[in-house]
């Protein structure tokens, strides 16, 4: 008979059992980040490019994998985005060294890097290897140890890519455990995460009630905000263009990155032709009964329904009993109000687009800071527009920390269709109660310590040049003394009855004699 | 020393014991503990000391690890120690856990003992009746315990002192690494087991050479002689791996744990068995009798003990904590190399060796004054046992270096007098 594991006396759901569960992980972490702290920026970025590497090698199998075990988003647009969040994050931070101190003569200021240590980090059922991939590559740019914890809904492909990661990293020479996956997420532990004094900081991308748990765990955190995206059709834009950007945008992985056009904002005079212009792009744009039809099927009573998070078009309007051809790539619901009595001007996480038109510019400006003020704040925006004064009262006007220009949103505002930094994590600012107003990125994780000398021009600055003390690579393996294979300390240890312990006490006496004499000669003279 | 300690010493020495208080306080250690927590011990007067003893691993996970106080709560709400006659679920339940891990694929049973030394007299009997011959073989130096047969297998320094040493040459003693007399004793036939703790603690870690352990457990078989590890020091993955004679690439045929099994919360130690040697199990299972051997309670903490170690964050912390260590000892050896002259190692089992007979008792008195609690070792105390636990932090560990630079400073310039201050 084999052996059987019982547990007689089950103590899995306590405090203690969560918070060592924790705090087991979050230590080993702590000690993969001091280890980690010894490389220098070559081994460094040996390790982020062999991630990166890994990530875009595994951006399909895991796009496929999360669509499987999700139910939704569109597995050729998350290949995509698995794959902007692999070698381009690398590239874009390439020149940035978070790694060698930075001098600054003219100041006479050095600033020494320190990375955090230990991140704690929450990943999204929405895009669940894109911002894996992104925060891992994030962490090891600053040569910080992160713990993942997934959303439960993409737990099985989240703990294979993840172990894929750190595989790729211990491959490149990163320490062990550099890169750990929490496997079986639930609220009460990620609260002992969250809470323990191990973690440094929090990378919180998930819901409202994740990032507020986030930081109210008396840890540092960085917790962003969910969005609701206004996009403002001027009448100067070029509308066939602006269409196909919206459609484009909005049908990107079924809408489910945060930063999709959520209301859609127009004047009179372009509404005809933007319509026109939507429908050519593969836009399904309702009547009062369809947009009634939608707005019942998305949103209950309790909120958005979860059952439409990254369908497509005609899978929702099949649902909802609406006739559109198979090729429909988003529903337009025209709305007349914006605010809380207008379910459909809340964040839709599904390739359905509100569309609204404003009677003045004016108007249309005040309608985008309701989007947001509803929900969204600090988030994201876009204008279509060819006149930059209008941009810029649109931008001075809503509550966003980018505003995208002439761009697909979606894309644009993480980075990817504009020149912001890539990212899977729009710091939503003071507006969206937040703590990071724009895209994060390494800088995020890490301070720098700052070795500021005397402003008194009579105060020489030192040459600092090449000085980087303590990058020297990981820790030699300790012997395991006497294991056939086993490294060998280069110094043996002597055993019982060596030489050096030989000396009786006796002779030992007699040199210490000589010694001291010799000492004393030497002061004396 | 506040009034309160000094009375309590009094007390000590009136009702306890006299010799072993006094000794101590030679020593220039004062230390009465009471808080405990994780690896700090705090001394009735308050002074917290980093525990690098931990009372030879008992505290492998530290002291009162939470969820060892937890499962022994709820266990109390359930369990208590158990009938000894009757088959009983908590005993069955960790021998299957035992036995899921044991070093050798047809190790399937467990005795149990309420500590240490009465599992190695269940190893002695066991591997008697296994073998039905009566002598034992041990290391000179070993240590395995104070009860009827294992202290006949250690040092005279525990027998003698009870008129308990062997007098019918049935307990044999070696040296450690030395395979010519291992073999000499081996060769007649008429031992029934070799034991070996698997690194010698009590004796300083001595490193056993490559190839010594699977050497000797060759002669066993040729000279059929049965072999049984001593765990209790170097198992539950202090030297990286469940059980350190899996390592050396031993396989014995009965094994004994004790201390570190227990968490330090409820005392239990058991005695792995072969099938091959569990021949009085089949024939007599009333042979050996313990109340309080394997007490119900005990086997649930150790349980919740062996699924603590067999985590696989402790085996990297392990590595970690070793490398770290060591490399740090390092540099401090090369600063005081005319006194801290060699580091044993394998995992966290670590002993420091130093350039004089008693080295070890300054630098545990100095690492006391320091903060850090270390023993020497009793058996050779030119080497100070240095027994960080599994789950050290890396914030301890740093300030386990940190201390010990300044206690090995201070004991070296007592022992060897302070040149530089000289100069």
């Amino acid at each position: 008979m084999e052996p059987v594991i019982r547990t007689l006396v089950d103590i899995s759901g306590s405090h203690a059992a969560l918070q060592g569960k924790a705090d087991m992980m979050l230590e080993r972490a702590r000690w993969a980040s001091t280890v980690f702290q010894r490389y220098d920026r070559a081994a460094t970025m040996a390790i982020v490019e062999a991630v990166a590497a890994c990530a875009d090698e595994y951006a399909g199998h895991f796009a496929d994998w999360a669509v499987r075990e999700t139910g939704f988003g569109v597995a050729a647009h998350k290949k995509i985005k698995n794959e902007l969040t692999a070698r381009p994050i690398v590239d874009f931070y390439r020149d940035d060294d978070f790694v060698n101190p930075r001098i600054d003569e003219a100041r006479k200021i050095v600033e020494i890097p320190r990375p955090a240590g230990v991140i704690f980090a929450l990943t999204p059922s929405t895009n669940p290897i894109a911002t894996l991939n992104y925060k891992a590559l994030l962490a090891l740019m600053t040569r910080n140890a992160i713990v993942f914890s997934p959303h439960p809904a993409v737990r099985e492909c989240s703990v294979d890519a993840a172990g894929k990661l750190m595989e790729a990293a211990r491959s490149a020479g990163a320490p062990e455990a550099v890169i750990q996956i929490l496997d079986e997420p639930s609220i009460p532990i990620i609260e002992a995460f969250m809470g323990s004094e191990k973690t440094n900081v929090i990378l919180a991308t998930g819901g409202t009630a994740m990032v507020r748990a986030a930081y109210s765990s008396s840890n540092p955190a960085v917790g962003v905000g969910p969005g609701n995206a206004p996009v403002f059709v001027d009448s100067s834009a070029d509308i066939t263009k602006s269409a196909k950007r919206i459609v484009d945008s909005k049908s990107f992985d079924n809408s489910i990155l945060c930063t999709n056009e959520s209301v859609l904002i127009t004047l009179p005079d372009v509404e005809r032709q933007l319509k026109q212009a939507l429908k050519s792009a593969g836009a399904h744009v309702c009547d009062a009964d369809e947009t009634e039809r939608i707005r019942r099927f998305l949103f209950h009573d309790r909120g958005f329904n979860v059952e439409a998070i990254g369908r497509d078009a005609v899978w929702i309007a099949q649902e909802c009993g609406i006739r559109v051809p198979n090729g429909v790539r988003i529903l337009v619901t025209p709305i007349t109000q914006i605010g809380v009595e207008e379910r459909l001007s809340r964040e839709k996480l599904c390739p359905v687009l509100a569309l609204h038109v404003a009677k003045s510019r004016d108007q249309a400006m005040a309608q985008a800071r309701a989007v947001l003020r509803l929900t969204g704040a600090g988030h994201s925006a876009a204008i279509h527009t060819m006149d930059e004064r209008v941009a810029m009262q649109f931008a001075t006007t809503v509550e966003a920390y980018r505003v995208v220009v002439n761009a697909p949103c979606s894309q644009g505002a993480a980075g990817f269709a504009t020149n912001l930094a890539p990212t899977f994590t729009i710091g939503t600012g003071f507006f969206g109660r937040s703590s990071v107003g724009e895209n994060i990125g390494p800088q995020h994780l890490i301070h720098w310590t700052r070795l500021a000398y005397n402003s008194d021009p009579a105060e020489i600055f030192g040459d600092y040049a090449g000085l980087a003390p303590g990058l020297d690579g990981p820790l030699p393996e300790a012997p395991s003394d006497g294991v056939p294979g086993a490294p060998r300390s280069d110094r043996p240890a002597s055993q019982p009855g060596s030489a050096i312990s030989g000396l009786d006490s006796a002779t030992r006496k007699e040199l210490r004699r000589l010694i001291a004499e010799e000492l004393r000669d030497i002061l004396r003279n | 020393m506040s009034q309160e300690k000094l009375e309590f010493l009094a007390r000590s020495k009136e009702f306890w014991n006299p010799g072993k208080t006094q000794d101590w306080q030679d020593m220039g250690v004062d230390l009465v503990i009471d808080r405990r927590e994780g690896y700090y011990l705090f001394d009735m007067d308050g002074r917290r000391l980093i525990d690098l003893h931990l009372n030879g691993g008992t505290y492998n996970l530290g002291h009162r690890h939470p969820e060892l106080v937890e499962v022994l709560k709820a266990g109390a709400e359930h369990f208590d120690m158990g009938n000894h006659h009757f088959p009983a679920l908590a005993r069955t339940a960790l021998a299957e856990a035992l036995a899921a891990c044991a070093p050798a694929p047809d190790m399937k049973y467990t005795a149990y003992g309420s500590g240490g030394g009465e599992a190695i007299d269940i190893a002695l009997k066991t591997a008697r009746h296994a073998a039905q011959k009566r002598k034992i073989v041990s290391i000179v130096k070993a240590y395995h315990g104070h009860t009827g047969l294992a202290v006949k297998t250690g040092d005279e320094r525990f027998s003698k002192l009870f008129l308990s040493e062997d007098r019918d040459g049935e307990f044999i003693q070696v040296p450690f690494n030395d395979l010519d007399a291992m073999e000499d004793a081996l060769k007649a036939r008429d031992v029934a087991a070799v034991i070996m703790e698997t690194i010698p603690a009590t004796y300083g870690f001595p490193m056993p050479q490559e190839g010594y352990l699977p050497a000797v457990k060759a002669l066993c078989e040729r000279y059929d002689a049965l072999y049984i590890a001593d765990e209790v020091q170097t198992g539950l993955m202090r030297c990286g791996e469940m059980w350190a004679c899996m390592k050396y690439g031993v396989e014995p045929d009965i094994m004994v744990t004790g201390k570190g099994i227990s968490g330090g919360m409820y005392p239990i130690a058991c005695c792995l068995i072969s099938e091959r040697c569990g021949g009085w199990l089949h024939k007599d299972g009333f042979g050996h009798i313990s109340t309080m051997g394997g007490a119900e309670l005990g086997c649930i903490v150790a349980m919740k003990t062996l699924e603590i170690v067999q985590r696989p964050e402790v085996r990297t912390m392990v590595r970690y904590i070793s490398d770290y260590l060591r490399s740090g000892l390092e540099a401090i050896m090369a600063e005081y190399s005319d006194f801290f002259i060699g580091i044993r190692q394998h995992g966290v089992v670590m002993g420091l060796e130093f350039n004089h007979e008693q080295g070890a008792k300054p630098v545990m008195k100095h690492l006391y004054e320091n903060g850090v609690w270390a023993i020497f070792s009793t058996l050779d105390p030119r080497v100070l046992q240095f027994k960080p636990g599994v789950l050290l932090t890396e914030a301890d560990a740093e300030e386990v270096l940190r201390r010990v630079e300044i206690g090995i400073g201070l004991a070296r310039d007592e022992v060897m007098g302070d040149w530089r201050r000289m100069i």
